[in-house]
């Protein structure tokens, strides 16, 4: 098998296996979205005001929560060390990681997000559309949260660290989110700028993400 | 002098010791003149007194990302050239730049009080600097976090990099965010459209500012040489009392 798709295939038989965390972002997010009426109240035309931002918001705690996975326990049993010196450039390896990463923790959050809007009270006609802008905007924050996963792991600090260094990143990538979304549902604004935009930061993060990840990991575990 | 010449930490620190007195000096003098003129601009016919905050916040902006600018450069000297000093000149900016940030929103804050009558707005350019002061924040708990200055710098230097990657385009991502959701600003400045009274002491506190960011640049780099090498004796010292 191509070692690429062989790390995919292994790290998504770990994430769904005993002790993977892959269900636990959909539920965390699940456990977010229902907190929100009871912090704001049960009012159905804010809710479905602010319906995109609440998912948005979720979906990005909920990718932060699960990043800590990324290298952790492959640094912890040595199979990293094995990953960086193995023939396979250690961009691809690390990009193949992330792509794994995302399927398990990501695409489920795409998959319940039109559930949850139907929760929140978004428009019935735009929760696909709202899906749509997830599914590509999802793999943006894996990507740039795989940079701060690589420095917390060179550094072997994880958890709130993590969270501080990839949060402020991730701006830009919840402001063309939250944006297409709400183009979606207010009929004027044009969808596509923001959401082509959201497709860029996502292409962009795709090929920087695992250079900077992989420079964070050859100069923290050399 | 090339910069490889600066490579001897001992030089550098000689170096240093010689420059740093002119420079707070010069930095004295520059902060007393532009003071001075600064007091004795005429008031703004619209903001009245208020507008001589314009000489603290402007500058503060400049040198609160002039800071990560710094810091980037440090970083690819860190990362590429391996220049021994890099990383002690980045981790040194990093303090600096988060402090001016600082002290450009704080005083942006009580610009806007008297004028828009609100202490924030969520209005691009102050969510942008917002942001910026955030990513200083992080840095600095990256090294906080690292318990080797080396690995800690080229942590640092990592981040800073994709930092300065991400800056414009949250600058820019912002800037959209604000056009969509709020109507007509309430406020614009138009750099070219300051009166000369005003600008020519605005340029002298910039300059001030600089100065002030350079001597101290160095006083930090110093103290940072100086802290390794008490840290590496330490170090040697615990070596040989195990020994």
């Amino acid at each position: 098998m191509n070692p690429l798709a062989a790390i995919l295939v292994r790290d998504m038989r770990l994430a769904v296996r005993v002790g993977g965390g892959a269900l636990m972002g959909a539920l965390f997010f699940l456990i977010v979205v229902t907190m929100t009426p009871f912090a704001i109240g049960p009012e159905l035309t804010l809710l479905a005001r602010i319906g995109p931002a609440i998912l948005w918001l979720g979906a990005l705690l909920a990718s932060l929560l699960a990043l800590d996975r990324l290298f952790v326990t492959d640094h912890d049993d040595g199979s990293l060390d094995l990953l960086m010196m193995a023939e396979v450039p250690l961009e691809l390896t690390v990009a193949a990681k992330a792509l794994a990463h995302w399927l398990t923790t990501g695409l489920p959050l795409v998959v319940i997000a039109p559930l949850l809007g139907l929760m929140l009270n978004v428009d019935m006609h735009v929760l696909g559309w709202l899906a749509l802008t997830l599914a590509a905007g999802t793999p943006a924050l894996t990507f740039v949260g795989l940079v701060g996963a690589a420095l917390s792991v060179a550094l072997r600090r994880g958890g709130l660290l993590l969270a501080v260094l990839v949060l402020p990143l991730t701006v830009p990538v919840l402001i063309f989110g939250v944006a297409s979304a709400n183009a979606a549902i207010a009929e004027p604004t044009p969808f596509g700028p923001a959401f082509t935009i959201l497709c860029a930061l996502s292409l962009a993060s795709l090929v920087l993400g695992p250079i900077a990840a992989t420079a964070a990991l050859r100069h923290g575990l050399e | 002098m090339a910069v490889i010449d600066l490579a001897n930490p001992t030089r550098f620190l000689r170096i240093v010791d010689r420059v740093l007195p002119w420079l707070v000096a010069a930095t004295v003098i520059l902060f007393a003149v532009g003071l001075y003129r600064a007091l004795n601009a005429p008031d703004d016919y619209q903001q009245g007194a208020t507008v001589k905050i314009m000489f603290l916040h402007v500058p503060a902006a400049w040198l609160g990302m002039f800071g990560w600018a710094l810091m980037s450069v440090a970083a690819l000297g860190t990362l590429v050239w391996r220049h021994p000093l890099a990383d002690v000149s980045g981790k040194a900016a990093a303090p600096i730049g988060a402090a001016f940030t600082f002290i450009c929103l704080v005083t942006g804050s009580l610009w806007g009080r008297p004028t828009w009558g609100t202490y924030w707005v969520w209005d691009a350019r102050l969510t942008s600097m917002l942001v910026l002061l955030l990513l200083y924040l992080s840095v600095l708990a990256l090294y906080w976090t690292a318990e080797e200055p080396g690995r800690g710098s080229r942590a640092a230097a990592i981040l800073s990099l994709v930092g300065a990657v991400n800056l414009p385009i949250i600058k820019f991502s912002v800037d959209w965010w604000n056009t969509l959701h709020q109507p007509a600003s309430v406020f614009r400045v138009g750099g070219s459209t300051i009166d000369p009274s005003l600008l020519l002491p605005l340029l002298i506190m910039a300059l001030a500012f600089t100065l002030l960011f350079v001597t101290l640049h160095l006083a930090v780099m110093r103290n940072e040489i100086l802290r390794r090498r008490v840290r590496s004796m330490r170090l040697m010292q615990a070596q040989e009392v195990h020994a």
